[in-house]
């Protein structure tokens, strides 16, 4: 790995001075770290935003759940509040990759990342996110831009995340056996009033909205109504782990399983 | 350089290290702990294992300025007073492994499963060592050693 300077600022405004274009901030550094020791990145600065106490914790209140952008995986899917004010986050927390992953990767981390098969994003899509950060806040649909490419501005922070919660929801996911990323990952969440949401990860170039299996679970919240969207392979990856038309198929299998267990 | 004081098996080391430097090669070349393995490097295998602050890690994908002011146990940290922890026992009765290389990392992620969860059934243990790749056992007995370990400990 090239050499670089490692920082552990104390607040976010610190952090946000110690960063340049050619620094990265660090939280979990599940990502980051492999990418450096491969060669594919590297930095100046490390600035590890750990120290930072105020990013990390869960809180409900209502109908709102804020979690700190340093929260691991593994506070997330343990959290007692959590699990009851929205079961399928927590369990979707429980699934990303594997224990020690969940020991030190963050969603803050996740989303800042946005990798085309990560979890998290379709989470903040399904549940109204609003992404806070030490600048503004931004709404998840507005956020995830492309492949690994957010609306986050250099120098820019994750502080927290805010979810809906939602009446019913469910994600499920099917996992790449060696990795446990998302082959294809669907998150359906219906709000009061019969709104439903249906986020899709590993499907295109990052997460996203399906509109068409949204509007049909809206009029009818069933696994019949999926039948009738279609879902067509043009515009979602191919790569050696499924072809494009696999993986239509399996947004509709999945959006099933999701809408059953909900 | 940075300097950092940690606890390792229950000894405090204040070492000054380089800002790149990962806990495994701290241990590993730094320490002389060699116990802790590397294998892939990159978080996948789990060779490394260790634990901080109680809890289960790759230590090939943490930084040790990062891990200033933990207390971290490593595979050498098991044995007390020239007997080896339950776990190792287990291992070793059922034959947990052919080669060893992978055994460090199992050995420290399957106590962390067992302070998570104290009767894990058998879909249990295999989920949580998912991070932990062996290419020789095909996991029958590392489970079966999992299994009895929970029962005494």
């Amino acid at each position: 790995m090239k050499t670089f300077d490692y920082h552990s600022p104390k607040d976010v405004k610190e952090a946000s001075k110690l960063s340049s274009s050619k620094s990265v901030f660090l939280a979990g550094g599940m990502t980051t770290i492999p990418s450096m020791k491969l060669g594919l990145a590297t930095y100046k600065d490390v600035i590890n935003l750990k120290g930072i106490k105020k990013l990390s914790g869960i809180k409900v209140s209502g109908k709102i759940v804020k979690i700190g952008a340093t929260t691991q995986h593994a506070e997330v899917a343990k959290s007692k509040e959590l699990k009851k004010a929205i079961p399928s986050l927590a369990a979707l927390a429980e699934g990303i990759g594997d224990p020690q992953v969940r020991n030190r990767g963050t969603i803050g981390g996740s989303i800042a990342n946005n990798d085309p098969a990560a979890d998290y994003p379709s989470a903040c899509i399904a549940l109204n996110a609003v992404i806070h950060t030490n600048n503004r806040s931004i709404n998840a649909e507005t956020f995830f831009k492309g492949m690994y490419e957010t609306s986050l501005k250099s120098g820019e922070i994750i502080e927290s995340i805010e979810f809906e919660v939602p009446s019913k929801s469910n994600y499920q996911k099917l996992p790449n056996p060696a990795s446990r990323y998302a082959v294809i990952g669907v998150y359906v969440a219906r709000f009061k009033g019969d709104n439903v949401n249906v986020a899709i990860t590993g499907a295109k170039s990052c997460a996203y909205l399906d509109k068409n299996l949204s509007d049909a679970l809206s009029k009818d919240f069933s696994t019949s109504s999926i039948n009738n969207v279609n879902i067509s392979s043009k515009g979602i990856n191919s790569d050696i782990h499924a072809s494009a038309n696999y993986r239509a198929n399996m947004i509709k299998v999945y959006a099933k399983k999701a809408v059953e267990a909900c | 350089m940075k300097k950092i004081n940690v606890e390792v098996n229950g000894k405090k080391i204040t070492k000054e290290i380089s800002d790149h430097t990962v806990l495994s090669s701290f241990l590993r070349d730094i320490l002389n702990l060699t116990g802790t393995h590397i294998g892939c490097d990159t978080s996948q295998c789990g060779a490394c294992v260790v634990h901080v602050d109680g809890k289960s890690i790759k230590s090939c994908t943490a930084f040790a300025a990062d891990i200033d002011g933990s207390k971290i146990t490593t595979i050498e940290g098991l044995t007390k007073n020239g007997k080896m922890h339950p776990m190792q026992e287990a291992f070793k009765k059922h034959h947990g492994l052919q080669c060893g290389f992978c055994t460090p990392g199992m050995v420290m992620s399957a106590i962390d499963l067992l302070k998570n969860n104290k009767n894990p059934n058998d879909r249990e243990i295999r989920d949580w060592l998912e991070g932990n790749i062996c290419r020789c056992t095909g996991y029958q007995n590392i489970v079966a050693a999992v299994k009895e370990a929970a029962s005494k400990m």
